[in-house]
């Protein structure tokens, strides 16, 4: 039961991504193309992505947190670090250059797989790579 | 070259109202935040939580959505992809290090996190937004 639930999480995740437009690259790196705005290149369908993303999930996070715990999990599992440190501004800063060389992110990615498209397979395999390196590293530190 | 895309706010916005309710749901039934690079890693070894099976459904449903939007809709968006191999090769192994090193990517910080307040997840985003822009404008009115 709470696997076909996963399932359908991770369906009605995607089909977001899809129908939002954020599995084409393209679509993302004309976001990131904040000097195309003079020259109407820019789009800003990303803003609104993620702008709708926060309203549903801001409200709904505050509704089901009043919740003693999940309904199939003994807790809830929120990250507790808060401090600020070295590794919250390098990961993004290096997150940020792949993003911007390739407009594509994690899920998107994932998502694009099954567009049988080369271009997204190996992005895929790459991050994968560049994942377990980080864990590897983050391990050993 | 550049490929032009169409502004496209409705669309975008029940998308990322979809994107919203998923992550809803897997906090309430799982109490976990849907961050995507969080659960491909722990893919990997070390298997601490007995939760393997679970993400793997999620990544299932993930990958397979295309098809259930294309047999809804009767088409999918277009898609173009302009980067050459060698380029999503390196792209990938940066965004894959820069997500686990920074805990998180656009939908564990930019969507979970920023819902919850968090400010390191609020310095994430920005800073992701920064060097991305920046590389954006580099490789198209650089070089």
């Amino acid at each position: 039961m709470s696997l076909l639930l996963q399932f359908v999480i991770g369906l009605t995740f995607g089909s977001g991504l899809v129908l939002a437009g954020m599995t084409n690259p393209a679509k993302v790196l004309n976001f990131l193309d904040v000097a195309a705005i003079p020259t109407g290149g820019w789009d800003p369908s990303l803003a609104l992505v993620l702008a709708g993303a926060i309203a549903v999930t801001f409200i709904g996070f505050k509704i089901v947190l009043r919740r003693k715990q999940p309904i199939f999990a003994d807790t809830f599992h929120l990250p507790s670090a808060k401090e600020l440190d070295v590794r919250i501004v390098v990961g993004p800063a290096i997150f940020g250059i792949g993003w911007g060389l390739a407009g594509f992110c994690p899920g998107p990615a994932l998502t694009a797989l099954s567009g049988s498209s080369v271009s997204a397979f190996q992005f895929v395999a790459a991050m994968l790579i560049g994942m377990g390196a980080a864990r590897w590293a983050a391990n050993g530190a | 070259m550049n490929a032009l895309t169409e502004f496209t706010p409705v669309a975008s916005l029940i998308g990322g109202a979809l994107i919203g309710l998923a992550s809803v749901m897997l906090m309430v039934f799982k109490g976990r935040i849907a961050g995507v690079s969080g659960i491909v890693v722990r893919l990997f070894p070390p298997y601490e939580d007995g939760e393997l099976l679970g993400r793997v459904a999620f990544l299932a449903g993930l990958i397979g959505a295309p098809a259930l939007v294309a047999y809804v809709a009767g088409t999918l968006p277009p898609q173009t992809i302009v980067a050459t191999a060698p380029v999503l090769l390196l792209a990938g192994l940066l965004v894959g290090f820069g997500a686990v090193w920074g805990n998180g990517c656009t939908s564990g910080h930019g969507v979970c996190g920023l819902s919850r307040l968090s400010m390191r997840s609020l310095v994430a985003v920005c800073t992701v937004m920064g060097t991305a822009i920046m590389t954006v404008f580099f490789v198209r009115h650089v070089i």
